[in-house]
């Protein structure tokens, strides 16, 4: 699987030689390739008028190419904005709340990405065939993608540290611009032209796919929350800056600590691991039904609801494994 | 009829092609070839309605969908085979007489003695007994005990004490259905009560001394409270339509020191259509989020269902914090009246909240209690305006609180679907007829089985491992938030969805955990045994004895294992984009359509295996594996199991 930005084919149909060859050196031998676009067909053409596009079928004639729109991220920030606003909702009419959650969009987006995520996992444990994705930049929702692709595929990426090199790597390394999209959260008193809850959305769906297979996964709910909370506000600097070359400039590997290094402390993980966990390598895949999908009261709702009683049942369920 | 195809109706997976038998209690599907012999069996007695649709090159559809919310699609290769199936499901699914219901043919194969003895599990006077009845406020009464009183009520009914048999004949004069103010719990702690009855015939004006009367004996059985809580659970404006009727409500100038409060909820014909419009949207071919949750809010149930929690919270709040005394009422006191004074008794008392407690709540305030079971879950052909999920309403009110409070229940989610199926079902005596007397003069508990043995027997499998009779959430009175609260209702689709396997998660905490506790147990009796060894070693003084421990692959013994590739997977359908893929990756099993059970994924509780030991049922060469009575089960099972649903991404 890879991952790029649109390509810029602009409207006089432009191709790069060396842009194809690099793509077709991934097609395994007799097999097709798809490209996973994230943006609509019609986003995707009108893209060229700014001098982007998309790839041409007879410039890559062994590749399918399929759109998976997912919106963009300003889209995606209207929809938290919604969202919050709803569950901070004090009235108690029944109606409103569940018409006020289906306004706010938030669980169209949860299925949208990971429908998109496994299709891309699809195309490659189903039918061999190597796939890219890209959306416009490459660094959203191509992110998305990407590593709940992998989050499906490689049971790896459902360990602790396995999940942790999978966000240094799809998101970190790769170039999601942190500083721009988590900046203010759902509240804030201006318009931010950037921000955008991409990677809480992210965690989102890793959280539907771990309440939807509770034994896969070597981390619990409260790790994800964690990674929420300091990609917004932090005292390491693992979240700081929007690439690797600003976080260089910075020096920050030199003047910050790490996440991980305090995550990965002993007394630290294991309040974030899953006393269900039995490692298995199975390809998992989530159901994207409507009646699947569930609003993330961990995150959404954790000021709203006594959490007590859910936590009892979580420590007597600990404490049913400890005895063990 | 042969060359029948059973469709997978949510994927395009290719339909099953088999034999359709039809018999007098069952339809059963037996697909061709396979070695396995999958069968769909389906009670009659399930069926909720037959759809012909029109006929196409393939054949003739045929749509069954069931009142446990299970739907399947055949279809008929010849078109007037199809008419045939379609009237004969039609009469069958609507018997005229009880006879014609499998609870007369089904045979568990027990005794004269055990099956009295599976009748005699629950005992209501114990229950009574247990509440701190007879004391010196409250009594049995046997003025009903011909039910020449009201024919709806038991024959032993708790009253004040100082009420006498004329008070209470002049009272069920003077209420609906002459269902007479009547005790339904008593708090010990603190004499408060839960009483219930019908509406008063009061009209705008009408009086009675007796009933008057009723109510001051009820609030003075209470020394603790000066004042009596009257609720009646209709919304206002049709309590007040009933007063053109000749019925209505209590005016509170007319009963002393009573506090009136109407709750609002709506009556069965709101509840049918809303539970009708949310089975529509669960039908929804790949529906969007959108399509879903404007389905579920226009469809108006879980508004309903909080309602009727509200009520029961109101209820529990009167009498555990305030002591005060409750008399609850509806129309006829027979449905939302019973679930409202179930919900409140469930909330204040941690003994409904056990299994056994869970099942005498539902004989005390369901069935003595003369709640309809046979115009309300159709056990004959009747008028299909009583039909209406009033005590399935209640369940989904439990489960709810299952959600919010893990550790308060002792029993698990697949018991309530199982109790929920077994209503329909017919297969035990339990809820059949529309009151005790009815049962009584089909002598029911001579000629059926009980439905609690049969759970009982089969605990093991109905409960919650994260239950302690001594933790915290099951002592006393749960408080369930009341505001803001919304959010917490959620679309139960282990029930509404509960064929479609697919939809829900794939592994099952509450197997895993049941499993992790069965093998503790196991490890603690082996300990004990291996230390009362190893005393006796150390008293003989011999040296050389092994002692071998068992290892125990906990996923493999217990069915988690994940080296087994068919273990909860295949993708959904994700897109129309890749139809050329095939259907299965080569390391998967092939699977079956949700509807089939293999032997490995039933539990013995099951409601399709318990009938399967019934030889009587006319169907030559069945395996002992093959389901009845309605397909999978619930997704607490889907841990094991392979089985999806597949859908249609947008």
């Amino acid at each position: 699987m890879m991952r790029s930005s649109q390509p810029l084919t602009g409207t006089n149909g432009r191709r790069c030689k060396e842009d194809e060859k690099l793509i077709n050196a991934t097609l395994r031998p007799g097999k097709r390739g798809y490209i996973i676009d994230t943006r609509s067909l019609n986003v995707a053409q009108q893209a060229r008028a700014k001098g982007g596009g998309f790839e041409q079928e007879v410039h890559y004639p062994q590749w399918r190419r399929i759109h998976k729109c997912i919106e963009r991220f300003n889209i995606l920030q209207e929809s938290l904005i919604k969202l919050v606003e709803a569950c901070n909702d004090q009235s108690h009419n029944m109606d409103r709340w569940l018409s006020k959650l289906e306004a706010s969009n938030w669980l169209t987006h949860i299925k949208e990405i990971l429908t998109a995520a496994c299709l891309a996992a699809q195309c490659i444990d189903r039918e061999g065939a190597s796939v890219l994705v890209h959306g416009t930049e490459g660094t959203d929702s191509t992110l998305q993608v990407t590593s709940l692709a992998q989050i499906i595929l490689d049971p790896r990426c459902r360990t602790i540290r396995g999940f942790e090199s999978l966000v240094v790597r799809e998101w970190l390394q790769a170039g999601h611009p942190f500083q721009q999209r988590c900046a203010q959260s759902a509240y804030s008193n201006s318009k931010q032209k950037w921000e955008a809850p991409v990677f809480l959305l992210f965690l989102d769906c890793v959280w539907q796919i771990l309440r939807q297979f509770p034994c896969s996964f070597e981390f619990n709910e409260q790790f994800l929350i964690m990674l929420f909370e300091h990609a917004y506000a932090s005292q390491f600097g693992t979240f700081l800056g929007n690439n690797e070359n600003e976080r260089f400039k910075l020096k920050l590997p030199q003047k910050t600590m790490s996440l991980w290094s305090w995550v990965n402390r002993s007394e630290e993980l294991s309040k974030f691991q899953n006393p269900l966990f039995e490692a298995n390598s199975l390809v998992i895949w989530p159901s994207v039904a409507p009646q699947s999908l569930q609003l993330w009261e961990g995150v959404f709702l954790r000021w709203n609801r006594p959490s007590k009683f859910l936590d009892e049942a979580h420590e007597e369920m600990i404490n049913i494994i400890n005895y063990n | 009829v042969e060359n029948v195809r059973l469709l997978d109706r949510l994927s395009s997976r290719k339909a099953a092609v088999g034999t359709l038998y039809l018999t007098a209690t069952h339809v059963i599907f037996v697909e061709n070839g396979s070695e396995t012999r999958k069968e769909t069996w389906v009670l009659h007695s399930q069926i909720s309605s037959i759809e012909k649709q029109a006929t196409t090159a393939t054949g003739c559809p045929l749509l069954i969908r069931c009142k446990n919310f299970q739907v399947i699609q055949l279809v008929i290769p010849q078109e007037r085979d199809c008419h045939d199936i379609y009237i004969s499901l039609i009469r069958l699914a609507r018997p005229v007489k009880y006879e014609e219901l499998y609870c007369f043919s089904f045979n568990p194969k027990l005794d004269k003695e055990e099956r009295e003895q599976g009748w005699k599990l629950v005992d209501l006077n114990e229950e009574y007994n247990r509440m701190g009845i007879p004391n010196n406020c409250w009594q049995i009464s046997d003025v009903n005990r011909d039910y020449g009183v009201c024919d709806s009520y038991p024959t032993e009914v708790y009253v004040p004490k100082s009420v006498t048999a004329h008070i209470i004949v002049g009272s069920s004069k003077f209420r609906s259905r002459r269902r007479f103010p009547a005790l339904s719990y008593y708090c010990k702690d603190n004499n408060a009560s839960i009483c219930r009855s019908s509406q008063p015939l009061s009209g705008f004006s009408a009086r009675c001394l007796e009933d008057e009367q009723m109510l001051q004996a009820i609030r003075k059985a209470n020394p603790g409270s000066d004042f009596l809580y009257v609720v009646d659970t209709r919304p206002k404006l049709n309590a007040m339509a009933n007063r053109a009727a000749g019925k209505g409500y209590e005016n509170e100038d007319n009963y002393s020191n009573i506090k009136f409060q109407f709750i609002g909820i709506e009556n069965i014909h709101v509840m049918r259509n809303s539970l009708q419009k949310m089975l529509e949207v669960c039908e929804l071919k790949s529906p969007s989020m959108s399509d879903f949750l404007w389905g579920l809010e226009n469809s108006g149930w879980l508004k309903h269902i909080k309602a009727i929690m509200d009520a029961g919270i109101f209820i529990a709040k009167a009498v555990a914090e305030e002591g005060v005394s409750v008399l609850v009422h509806c129309s006829d006191g027979w449905d939302r009246t019973a679930q409202v004074c179930s919900v409140a008794s469930l909330l204040l008392d941690p003994y409904y909240r056990t299994m056994k407690g869970f099942m005498v709540l539902i004989e005390k305030d369901w069935v003595s209690f003369g709640h309809k079971f046979n115009h309300r879950y159709g056990n004959l052909d009747g008028d299909p305006k009583e039909i209406s999920p009033v005590i399935d309403q209640f369940i989904e009110c439990v489960w709810q609180l299952m959600e919010q409070f893990p550790c308060a229940f002792e029993f698990n989610e697949r018991f309530l679907i199982h109790i929920q199926h077994h209503i329909y079902s017919c297969q035990f005596g339990n809820f059949l007829c529309n009151s005790q007397k009815e049962r009584r003069e089909l002598k029911i508990q001579e000629r059926t089985y009980s439905l609690w043995a049969h759970m009982w027997k089969n605990r093991a499998d109905y409960l919650n491992p994260l239950y302690r009779s001594d933790h915290s959430q099951t002592q006393g009175t749960l408080h369930p938030q009341m505001a803001p609260c919304n959010f917490l209702y959620k679309f139960w689709s282990g029930m509404y969805n509960r064929f479609e396997k697919g939809l829900h998660p794939r592994q099952s905490v509450t197997d895993y955990l049941m499993a992790v506790k069965e093998e503790t147990q196991q490890l603690e009796e082996e300990l004990e045994v291996l230390g009362e060894r190893l005393a006796n070693l150390q008293k003989s003084q011999l040296n050389n004895n092994k002692v071998k421990s068992k290892q125990q692959d906990r996923s493999k013994q217990f069915g988690l294992s994940t080296s087994n590739n068919s273990l909860a997977n295949t993708p959904q359908e994700y897109s129309n984009d890749l139809k050329s893929f095939p259907s299965r990756s080569p390391s998967q099993e092939d699977e079956d359509s949700a509807l089939i059970l293999t032997q490995d994924n039933l539990k013995s509780s099951d409601p399709d295996l318990s009938a399967n030991s019934d030889q009587e049922s006319g169907v030559e060469d069945l395996s002992c594996r093959s389901p009845s009575g309605g397909g999978c089960l619930p997704s607490e099972d889907s841990g094991k199991d392979s089985d999806e649903a597949v859908f249609l991404a947008v």
